[in-house]
């Protein structure tokens, strides 16, 4: 490795630094060799695979059950997300009819973990642009929605609360109560986010046309997510492909056409706004009925191949499935949107400075072990 | 002895006795006398200058470590959070536990890097803000020195930290403390100008380079309030330049962690580490102090016109609580913005300094310079 670097310096005369594995912006293990001249940024070079497990060869050899418990670990700050992926396609293969009850208990549970996701974008942005205080505002509202999951779920970050055919356990009977709740609260501290760092001046200066990603681009590209509609790439998996029961809300696709580092922060902030009218929606109407259903105790699918695409917080996420009619997959690809979204660096930070990069970077939202897997 | 002097001396001075209450010139004119007495005036001179250096070394360790716990404080307050709590009362003994640890820590050396200035640039740093500190009026006839020339002295020995800055940067072997170090050069270097000018600006007001004189003629009236808004438009500027002269948030872009990691100090262990941080927080208590001595009135108790009683009662309160009550409100204001504004881009910040900043001060001179040509101020 260290040759390459040299080879780098050696041919362009630029200043080449190692952003990462260990840096405190990369989020993660993601190491960005980066050619400078002076402060700007010539050339961008992601290096990835320091957190590559191998999730895709090891699901070849367990069971659908277990695989929903390996997806947790790619984004995991979608990791309710992920699940619902592999339940939805393993249902879709054996054409099982899940209960509306599950349905609308997976809705708002992804809304929440969209929700809670954005919180920590926007916290960890914020500390990119070096608004440290961001961070902790963010963390605390996350709490709020942890804490909801904890009751339910047991666990706080990787919830684990999908399995084939429905959920693991029904909800808590606290759960719309605090749900209610947490969208009341949340009204009320969103515009102070706003006032912190959206409508700060050194925040519009340090993000405003920075880091364009033109709609062909974008498309290109495979940008999807809030980084993909905040170039005007209408790519809503959750509006154009509805699973689960987001086609029994009403909620509008955040589309933007600027496409630069402030409308991406932008897309998230009215996501957040979308998520709670569509919590709303669905907290009082939680039909009755069982919250999963009768699976057999091993799950084999059908001999043939299964796609289904949802929508995490940071873009669509496919699972494609081969099956040879055993208890395993034959083999399991994901679609991971962070893996796209990070292709798309390079072109969006050069020329700019490195602070720009920093801003860039952070407003893709990257989680490293989703692009590693 | 010495007591017997002093005491001699304040009841020999026949001038109402709350007016001297707190003064300090006396005693450190009896403690001289006395030393004179019974010594060489070499020696006394020695003798004068290692107990103000001690002192002053005191000093400077005390509010430094009292600045880290501050902000720690500050910053948690901002932040939701309860800060320092379990190392004594409400946390106060947790600065002295991380500075044990700083002293306890391994001195990593680093390959390729240039020995001697890599070791020598923790001590420029902090003599510069060591020096700074001896100009600074505390009360009436504390100092260690009263230059007649002293905001310029105290201009010119903040800047030399810089160098220090440059050193390490330079010195590290390391391309993150480089690109830190010049973008730090590139900024004290600009916001040196700002900071003379708003300087520069009371001092036509006060008349005087003299950091005592310039108190004293606070008497009847702070700067800020006296010399209309020119002198509060250069307290503003004063802030801002002084804020980015000290390597602090929102301007902290030499040490910017989420892009350069630490900056210039990346490669910094142990107690040379602890010399770069205890040097930050002494350049903001320094530039605080100057702040309140040039535009707060330094030592002087606040006053207002006629109200007699409101002033004896305010002249009462002893003028070193004065100065350390301003000092630590421009502290404050400093921690303030600090904990809320994201960061400046190298190019913002320089556009801020020559574009809006540098004129703005320039004419701010001339508005003021007029003003006191006029006799207009009060």
């Amino acid at each position: 490795m260290e040759e390459t670097v040299k080879e780098i310096i050696d041919e362009n005369q630029e200043y080449v630094i190692n952003m990462g594995p260990q840096h405190p912006s990369t989020h993660g293990v993601l190491r960005l060799v980066v050619s400078l001249k002076g402060e700007m940024v010539r050339n961008v070079e992601p290096h990835i695979g320091y957190v590559h497990r191998g999730i895709e060869k090891m699901c070849e050899s367990i069971t659908y059950p277990q695989i929903i418990h390996l997806t947790d670990r790619m984004d995991y700050l979608s990791a309710h997300i992920n699940n619902e992926a592999v339940c939805l396609n393993v249902e879709k293969a054996l054409e099982i009819e899940i209960p509306k009850r599950v349905k609308v208990i997976r809705t708002i549970m992804s809304e929440l973990t969209r929700i809670q996701s954005h919180q920590l974008f926007w916290a960890t942005f914020g500390m990119d642009l070096g608004g440290l205080t961001c961070f902790f505002y963010g963390l605390r509202d996350r709490e709020k929605v942890l804490d909801i999951w904890e009751e339910t779920c047991g666990g706080r970050m990787l919830v684990n609360y999908n399995c084939p055919g429905g959920l693991m356990y029904d909800i808590h009977p606290n759960f719309q109560k605090r749900v209610k709740e947490f969208i009341k609260y949340f009204r009320k501290t969103l515009p102070e986010y706003d006032q912190l760092l959206t409508g700060n001046v050194i925040f519009h200066e340090r993000t405003k046309g920075i880091g364009r990603l033109s709609l062909e681009n974008a498309v290109s590209y495979g940008v999807t997510g809030p980084n993909g509609r905040a170039s005007g790439f209408s790519c809503d998996v959750r509006k154009h492909e509805p699973y689960s029961a987001y086609d029994r809300v009403s909620f509008s696709e955040v589309l933007f056409t600027e496409g630069d580092t402030f409308h991406r922060y932008l897309a998230r902030m009215e996501e957040m706004r979308e998520s709670m009218n569509i919590l709303e929606q669905l907290i009082d109407n939680i039909p009755e009925g069982s919250f999963a259903v009768k699976m057999k105790p091993v799950i084999k699918l059908p001999e043939g191949e299964y796609f289904q695409r949802v929508e995490t917080a940071r873009g669509e996420l496919g699972v494609y499935i081969i099956s040879d009619g055993n208890k395993n997959p034959y083999r399991i690809k994901f679609r991971s949107p962070n893996f796209a979204n990070l292709s798309a660096l390079n072109l969006m930070a050069k020329g700019f400075k490195i602070a720009d990069l920093v801003a860039i970077g952070g407003s893709l939202d990257l989680v490293i072990p989703d692009i590693d897997r | 002895m010495l007591l017997n002097l002093t005491v001699q001396n304040i009841i020999a001075l026949h001038i109402p006795w709350w007016k001297n209450l707190y003064d300090f010139s006396e005693l450190t004119k009896s403690i001289d006398t006395g030393l004179h007495n019974v010594m060489s005036p070499l020696l006394t001179v020695v003798v004068e200058m290692l107990i103000i250096g001690v002192l002053i070394l005191l000093f400077y360790a005390l509010i430094g470590l009292f600045l880290v716990y501050a902000e720690r404080k500050v910053c948690a307050f901002m932040q939701n959070r309860l800060g320092p709590n379990r190392v004594g009362p409400f946390g106060i003994f947790q600065t002295i536990a991380d500075l044990i640890k700083l002293l306890l820590v391994e001195l990593v050396p680093i390959k390729n890097a240039d020995k001697f200035l890599f070791n020598l640039a923790p001590f420029i740093v902090i003599i510069a803000s060591f020096m700074a500190i001896a100009a600074i009026p505390f009360a009436k006839g504390l100092h260690a020195i009263d230059l007649n020339i002293g905001v310029f002295y105290v201009i010119a020995v903040s800047a030399m930290g810089v160098i220090g800055v440059l050193l390490a940067g330079w010195s590290s072997n390391n391309k993150y403390s480089l690109i830190g170090a010049m973008r730090s050069g590139a900024q004290i270097v600009s916001y040196e100008l700002s900071v003379g000018l708003s300087l520069i600006t009371v001092v036509i007001l006060a008349g005087s380079m003299q950091l005592s004189e310039i108190v004293q003629a606070q008497a009847t009236g702070w700067f800020i309030f006296k010399g209309h808004i020119p002198a509060f438009i250069a307290f503003v500027i004063f802030l801002i330049a002084s804020t980015a002269e000290t390597n602090r948030g929102p301007f902290d872009l030499a040490e910017a962690e989420s892009e350069l990691t630490a900056g210039y100090h990346t490669e910094y262990s142990g107690i040379k580490f602890a010399f770069f941080f205890l040097a930050e927080y002494m350049n903001m208590f320094i530039v605080a102090s100057i702040a309140a001595t040039v535009f707060l009135g330094g030592w002087m108790p606040f006053h207002v016109g006629n109200w007699d009683t409101f002033n004896h009662v305010m002249d009462f309160i002893p003028p070193f609580i004065w100065y350390i009550g301003k000092t630590f409100f421009v502290v404050f204001l400093m921690m303030w913005f600090k904990w809320t504004f994201p960061r400046l881009r190298i190019d913002q910040l320089l556009t801020l300094e020559w574009k809006y900043l540098l004129p703005l001060n320039l004419i701010n001179v001339l508005v003021m310079s007029f003003i006191v040509l006029m006799g207009w101020h009060f």
